[in-house]
């Protein structure tokens, strides 16, 4: 399992991986973003917080058909199935290196860009934090989609479709907890819920996901 | 005999013309997609028994 | 206690309903049945609602619109629910009709969820000003539709059926959590918005002191989009069960 873990983490590093591009991509949607609403500096930093989450979101989102889609064409998954490792183990560890390759460096690259947004220092922190504990939950549900359309061809857009809906809780509570933040107010409580959310769907969707790889491998 | 619907009547008029041709719509697809099927079905039947 | 030996005899007669034969044989009986009943309460209670309601107070004639609203509403979320038992009747006693149910229970209940949201729409235009607000029933709505869309997208895309009908349900399961997870999660978010300020309260407010002149055809209209939704669904299931039998038949006389 942490072999596969290690893998996983070494593929996505080298070139044509998702690791530079997740980044990049939420770079860009940054860099777009005053460009549409205007550069207008107290407008951005009342959008900030929810813009960040979001093109975290998205950025997440890119990589997610890459999680099982190689490993399911060139055989490697079906390999997997007939190993002792149970699907639930491959499951989470598929998680773990994606949350590693693309949420743990989009937490810490957020508070870089929030400068750009002319988001202050101290909120750029709660912003880090929110998305530290906000983004196991999406690299989570994430593989839980990958996981359902295994063997549907091109499924990159209904992954979307699938798994977008799911991102609205983990959404809501990240951009609330940064938003209270900026206005100084208290952040807490959206922060234990976000991290509750995060904790639930570890609990949870590692069932239903090995569920559904064990489906899609049979 | 038309009720009066005042000021309203667009608003009104219009979300019972919306909904009810909502309903009929999908109402119409599943009777005729299930007769299609029913038929299709008794067709196959048919030529296996002969 | 002497209904222990009845208990298990009852759910063995109650499973058996789900035979897809013994369901064509009652439900194609019961269908006729149900498809008047529905037709005539909804007939009913819209007419009575459109003609013979008298205007509220304070909304003019919009209060019409209540009798489609509310019952859509009521079968958008009902209609997810039954997506929930049938995928999980499926995943554990692999009961063919109930996935099937579930599976012609979505389209219907997406329907519901777009009637519930364009009548909510234009009742909201001239009571509250706008079309659409972003307050929590609303936004929970429009989540709702779209965990509609997706599942029946999944559906579509996958070419074996029992694959389907399997991962399809683990996403009914799944999003079923969700949703109920989104609706508590918007509360929060509105709240943290505009605080003390909820558009809802004449909403709340005046289903608490609905009175019986619109309450009866209301009542009347829900039994309707309920027993039409129940129509819907029993066509639709008997539809996907004979579709299934045609399939294996046709997959029979490629290998003769």
């Amino acid at each position: 399992m942490i072999q596969l873990f290690l893998r996983d983490i070494g593929l996505s590093v080298r070139s044509g991986g998702g690791f530079g591009l997740a980044l990049i991509f939420f770079l860009i949607v940054v860099t777009l973003i005053p460009f549409a609403l205007g550069p207008d500096q107290a407008a951005l930093a009342v959008i900030a917080p929810g813009v960040l989450w979001l093109g975290a979101l998205l950025a997440c989102l890119l990589s997610l058909d890459r999680i099982f889609g190689l490993d399911y064409e060139d055989g490697t998954l079906d390999l997997l199935a007939t190993s002792p490792l149970p699907p639930e183990a491959v499951y989470i560890a598929k998680a773990a290196a994606h949350w590693l390759t693309t949420g743990l460096p989009l937490s810490l690259a957020a508070p870089v860009l929030g400068v750009l947004l002319n988001l202050n220092f101290e909120t750029g922190k709660i912003l880090c934090l929110s998305l530290l504990l906000g983004t196991p939950a999406l690299s989570l549900i994430g593989a839980f989609g990958a996981s359902l359309t295994l063997g549907v061809k091109r499924g990159g857009l209904l992954l979307s479709l699938l798994v977008l809906p799911l991102y609205v809780p983990s959404l809501i509570f990240g951009a609330q907890a940064v938003r209270l933040a900026a206005q100084g107010l208290a952040y807490d409580v959206a922060l234990v819920l976000l991290s509750a959310i995060s904790l639930g769907a570890a609990a949870i969707l590692p069932l239903a996901s090995g569920a559904a790889l064990r489906i899609n491998l049979r | 005999m038309m009720p009066d619907l005042g000021k309203y009547a667009l608003e009104v008029n219009s979300s019972y013309a919306m909904s009810l041709l909502a309903l009929a719509v999908i109402t119409g697809l599943y009777v005729r997609r299930s007769r299609a099927v029913k038929r299709a079905l008794a067709a196959q039947e048919a030529a296996q028994d002969a | 206690m002497n209904n222990r030996p009845i208990a298990p005899r009852f759910w063995d007669r109650f499973w058996r309903l789900a035979n897809p034969k013994v369901f064509m044989g009652w439900s194609g009986r019961l269908l006729p049945w149900i498809a008047a009943a529905a037709a005539l309460s909804l007939c009913t209670g819209l007419t009575w609602g459109y003609f013979l309601t008298p205007d509220d107070m304070r909304q003019g004639s919009t209060v019409k619109i209540i009798y489609l609203h509310v019952p859509a509403a009521l079968m958008a979320i009902n209609g997810y629910l039954l997506m929930f038992v049938g995928a999980l009747v499926w995943l554990i006693r692999r009961q063919h009709v109930s996935v099937l149910a579930a599976k012609a229970a979505a389209p219907v209940g997406m329907v519901m969820t777009l009637i519930a949201l364009a009548t909510g729409a234009i009742w909201g235009q001239p009571m509250w000003g706008t079309y659409w607000v972003w307050d929590p029933r609303l936004t929970s709505f429009l989540i709702l539709f779209l965990f509609y869309v997706g599942y029946i997208a999944l559906w579509a895309a996958i070419e074996d059926e029992d694959t389907a009908a399997d991962l399809t349900s683990v996403l009914a399961i799944v999003g079923a959590v969700f949703a109920m997870l989104s609706r508590y999660a918007v509360l929060f978010w509105n709240q943290g918005l505009h605080q003390g300020t909820t558009v809802t309260v004449a909403d709340g407010a005046k289903q608490e002191n609905i009175s019986n002149v619109f309450f009866q055809p209301l009542l009347l209209s829900m039994a309707g989009f309920g027993l039409l939704f129940l129509t819907l669904l029993l066509v639709g299931t008997r539809m996907e069960v004979r579709s299934r039998r045609l399939k294996v038949l046709q997959a029979r006389e490629r290998m003769e």
